[in-house]
């Protein structure tokens, strides 16, 4: 038996019970260590255990367990917030534990989406800032409360230090564990008061991350790993073109194959089930299927691209009119226009998607890297015919997400639970069923960052300043089609479409924006930092081709524009700063051409600036020698895993603008693997520098908004060394 | 029944010749610390050692791995290098989601018995096979160098 199933077997509902006071029922303690980080909420708790609320369990072998709601896919969550609970806990950081939180969105609602639960936009630290360190703050007035009243002292005469609870005019002291028990009988304070920032001891530190030590070692679990008893692996045929079905199969080679048990339709493919990865991979492959594409997708991205090219000839619908960009262009002294083309995205998860199920008779149980609890679980729920509460999720660390597994139809989490249904209908059992999607299924499968053209146009008077800015949008809407249209798209206009180009910072007085989203049958997803993967490569783009024409510093011109955003103009001074912008580069060998890029975006509301420095060899070839990136997130929680998402956000950004595209052929993806859908490697690593701007406002986030700011740095970079501005990604150098 | 020898013990197996020593490792003998990305050895996820050099284990068939030795993330803290590189990931705090890193440690362990301080030409030479989505490529570059100094 693996710990797996002993952390299930014990699992208890005491999350199910509403705030305020649980107590723990008695199950052995070791018990209770096994629920690590990614083993799922809601696991076992030892007799004594102090739980004051649903994010914080004190154990009496005085470890503190943090009730993570977040999905912990590399981003910190699993460290960030926990660190806000020690912090007005006044925890030791070694004592404490994270465990992620089960569905119950009446508790673990993410507090910017509503009654939703889920992990996305950037917003785990920002929406859980005060939430957690209330929690945290309970649960030390509680055990603040239980020593007065064992020691027979004021309770405002007892600190907290490191874990050490103290009475020090008696010399009296006792760790969390020791008071856990009387704790628990305590009432529950209905106000607490939070530290003056001044005070943090954790918060603005490096704290260790709670996962570092279980993913240098090969026992983090994620859902690829998990394995229960009598489980079979289910692989899928998918239809070639997106919308394609199933007419027929022949599954007899397949089941020929030693190890394979079933081979099963489901609506949109055919599945084998087998023993193992291994024996269903080779039923798979001996699987033959004849496919019904009446209502397949058949266009090529050359076809669609054409289509938003001709669209963008006509206006769309207004996102955002300041003054009369019309006018203001007829009466400039110079207009400038471009068009900008981008290719569908796939996330290449290094984990590739996959889903444990297991049913039984009244229940569905599931094992995932669980982003969206609130999508998750009605999805299932509604192919079961079961209501939502019967179906439970256990979050696991997942292997990257970059918003894959936030699918707004719960795509694969619904596929596993099709194919554990039909096997049990056709008599195999209610075995539980873990769904695999090879590499090759995971970049095929859809869900991409969608293709989008932009047309810009703007006007410069005599003096270069730009007097007029129109910006034209054509691409997929992201929301349509999802329960979030009705709450998202207003006017026909789908927020995410548009997002980073409505906003524009800077200051123009005539500035239209306006928008397409045309229908297409290929699949699409938000993708690490969404609109702005676009919105902010042609807005900074065009805006260096702008200042080429005004003869102005591309620098200078953004600090000008943006005199009322002081938090844009900040980070865009210390990159520039950083970067040692007026020093003019060296070419280390002749004939090769160097260049500096700046770029300043905001989403999600964090503020990135990046300046990048390239080369560009005689050969036409190019590099990125050197990112330096800052940022604004408000308070900034914990210094390390800021830096370490920039970081990840530039090569995540750099990896798409050097590479990414997805691309189809009469409808099919043309991509399968990392040979053709490449990935940037440690050969091509630029130097980073991440500097954090000081802040006392509330932190914001930090997993995407540096992605989208590293295309234009680097195309502007090629810009200035070549003197050819990039108009498409990926970035392909003309000749 | 096939006999192998991982992590220094011999271990027994009821697997297809052609079955991938990484899905022999995984579902056969439940060692699920070396990871499956690509299954083309273009990612360097499911690295192992095969007598001391690494080897993207999706693509080597159990029958080449049999009479071989076999080190997996779950053994190679056995080793010096092994034992160095995992404490100075951890002191690095280099995994973001982690599941890259039990083959960019085991890509890292085998190019440390090599050369005990590796210039950054060598480290790139050993490590660009393999992928990391997140971005940890710098952290990894530091945390190679710690380690290279640790190594006794």
């Amino acid at each position: 038996m693996n710990a797996f199933e002993i952390v299930n077997l014990s699992r208890r509902d005491f999350l199910k019970a509403g705030a305020g006071l649980t107590l723990g029922i008695a199950v052995p303690d070791a018990l209770a260590q096994m629920a690590g980080p990614g083993q799922g909420g809601g696991s076992a708790s030892a007799a004594g255990t102090f739980e004051p609320n649903a994010f914080v369990r004190i154990g009496t072998d005085n470890t503190v367990t943090v009730i993570v709601k977040h999905l912990e896919m590399g981003q910190g969550t699993f460290t960030g917030l926990p660190t806000l609970v020690a912090e007005e806990l006044d925890a030791d950081w070694s004592q404490i534990r994270a465990e992620g939180a089960p569905a119950d969105a009446s508790r673990y609602n993410n507090l910017f989406m509503g009654a939703v639960q889920g992990t996305g936009g950037s917003t785990a630290m920002a929406n859980s800032y005060e939430q957690m360190r209330k929690a945290g703050a309970a649960a030390r007035a509680m055990l603040v409360a239980a020593a007065a009243e064992r020691w027979k002292v004021a309770p405002d005469s007892i600190t907290v230090t490191r874990g050490a609870v103290m009475h020090p005019p008696s010399n009296r002291r006792a760790s969390f564990g020791q008071l856990a028990a009387s704790a628990a009988k305590m009432p529950v304070p209905q106000e607490v008061k939070l530290k003056d920032p001044k005070d943090f001891a954790l918060i603005g530190r490096r704290t260790p991350r709670t996962d570092t030590r279980a993913k240098s070692n090969g026992t983090a679990t994620y859902t690829q790993d998990v394995k229960l008893p009598g489980m079979l692996t289910a692989l899928v045929a998918h239809p070639p073109r997106f919308g394609g079905k199933p007419k027929s199969f022949d599954a007899e080679k397949a089941k020929a194959v030693k190890g394979v048990v079933d081979v099963v339709a489901i609506p949109q493919g055919v599945a084998v089930l087998a023993n193992d990865f291994w024996s269903a991979k080779k039923g798979r492959d001996a699987l033959a299927v004849e496919w019904d594409e009446s209502g397949a997708f058949k266009l090529g991205s050359a076809e669609i691209m054409a289509e938003y090219r001709a669209l963008a000839a006509t206006p769309g619908l207004p996102a955002r009119k300041e003054g009369d960009p019309a006018g203001a262009l007829a009466r400039a002294a110079k207009t400038l226009e471009a068009a900008y083309e981008f290719p569908y995205l796939a996330h290449a998860c290094m984990e590739p998607m996959n889903c444990v199920v297991k049913l039984s008779a009244d229940a569905c149980e599931i094992w995932n890297g669980e982003q969206f609890q609130s999508i998750d679980q009605p999805e299932v729920a509604a192919v079961l015919g079961m209501k939502p509460e019967q179906v439970k999720l256990n979050m696991l660390y997942a292997g990257g997400s970059f918003g894959r597994r936030a699918n707004p139809h719960a795509d694969y989490v619904v596929e596993a639970v099709q194919i554990a249904k039909a096997h049990a209908e056709k008599g195999g059992g209610r075995v539980p069923v873990k769904l695999v999607w090879t590499r090759e299924d995971d970049m095929r499968a859809g869900s991409y960052r969608p293709m989008y053209y932009h047309a810009l146009k703007a006007g410069l008077d005599a003096q270069g300043n730009i007097i007029a800015w129109q910006h034209r949008i054509v691409g997929q809407s992201i929301l349509g089609g999802t329960v979030f249209e009705g709450m998202m798209v207003k006017d026909g206009i789908d927020a995410t479409s548009v997002e980073g180009a409505a906003n524009l910072p800077y200051a123009v007085p005539n500035l239209g924006v306006d928008l397409h989203s045309p229908r297409m049958g290929v699949p699409v997803q938000w993708w690490r930092s969404v609109g702005s993967t676009h919105t902010a490569f042609s807005t900074e783009t065009f805006l260096d081709e702008l200042a080429l024409a005004a003869g102005k510093d591309p620098y200078q011109v953004r600090r000008a524009l943006l005199a009322k955003s002081p938090r844009h103009k900040t980070v865009l001074e210390m990159a520039a700063t950083e970067s040692d912008w007026t020093t003019p580069l060296v070419s280390a060998r002749v004939g090769e051409r160097r260049g500096r890029g700046i770029a300043v975006h905001e989403s999600f509301n964090t503020v990135v600036a990046q300046v990048a420095e390239v080369t560009v060899r005689r050969d036409g070839s190019w590099r990125v020698d050197r990112v330096m990136c800052a940022v604004d997130c408000g308070v900034a929680v914990n210094p390390d895993v800021i830096r370490a998402q920039m970081e990840s956000g530039i090569v995540y950004g750099l990896t798409a603008a050097m590479y990414g595209a997805i691309t189809l052929k009469d409808g099919v993806v043309e991509q399968s693997n990392f040979h053709d859908y490449m990935p940037l490697r440690m050969n091509e690593m630029p130097r980073i520098g991440v500097y954090i701007a000081r802040s006392n406002e509330k932190p914001t986030g930090v997993g995407e908004p540096a992605t989208p700011v590293i295309a234009p740095a680097v195309a502007n970079a090629l810009f200035a060394a070549t003197g050819k501005p990039i108009r498409s990604l990926p970035i392909r150098l003309q000749a | 029944m096939t006999t192998l020898n991982v992590n220094g013990k011999g271990v027994s197996v009821d697997a297809d010749a052609d079955t991938p020593l990484l899905w022999v490792l995984r579902d056969h003998l439940n060692m699920t610390g070396t990871k499956y990305g690509c299954g083309m050895a273009l990612c360097g996820a499911c690295t192992v050692h095969v007598n001391g050099q690494p080897a993207r284990s999706c693509s080597t068939p159990l029958s080449a791995a049999v009479g071989k030795r076999i080190t997996t993330i779950e053994g190679v803290g056995q080793t010096k290098e092994g034992k160095a590189l995992q404490s100075a990931w951890v002191e690095n705090d280099v995994p973001q989601c982690g599941y890259c890193q039990s083959g960019q440690i085991m890509s890292a362990a085998a190019l440390l018995v090599k050369i005990k301080r590796p210039t950054d030409a060598e480290i790139d030479g050993a490590m660009s096979g393999n992928v990391c989505r997140c971005g940890t490529y710098n952290r990894i570059r530091v945390a190679i160098r710690t380690a290279g100094r640790n190594v006794k």
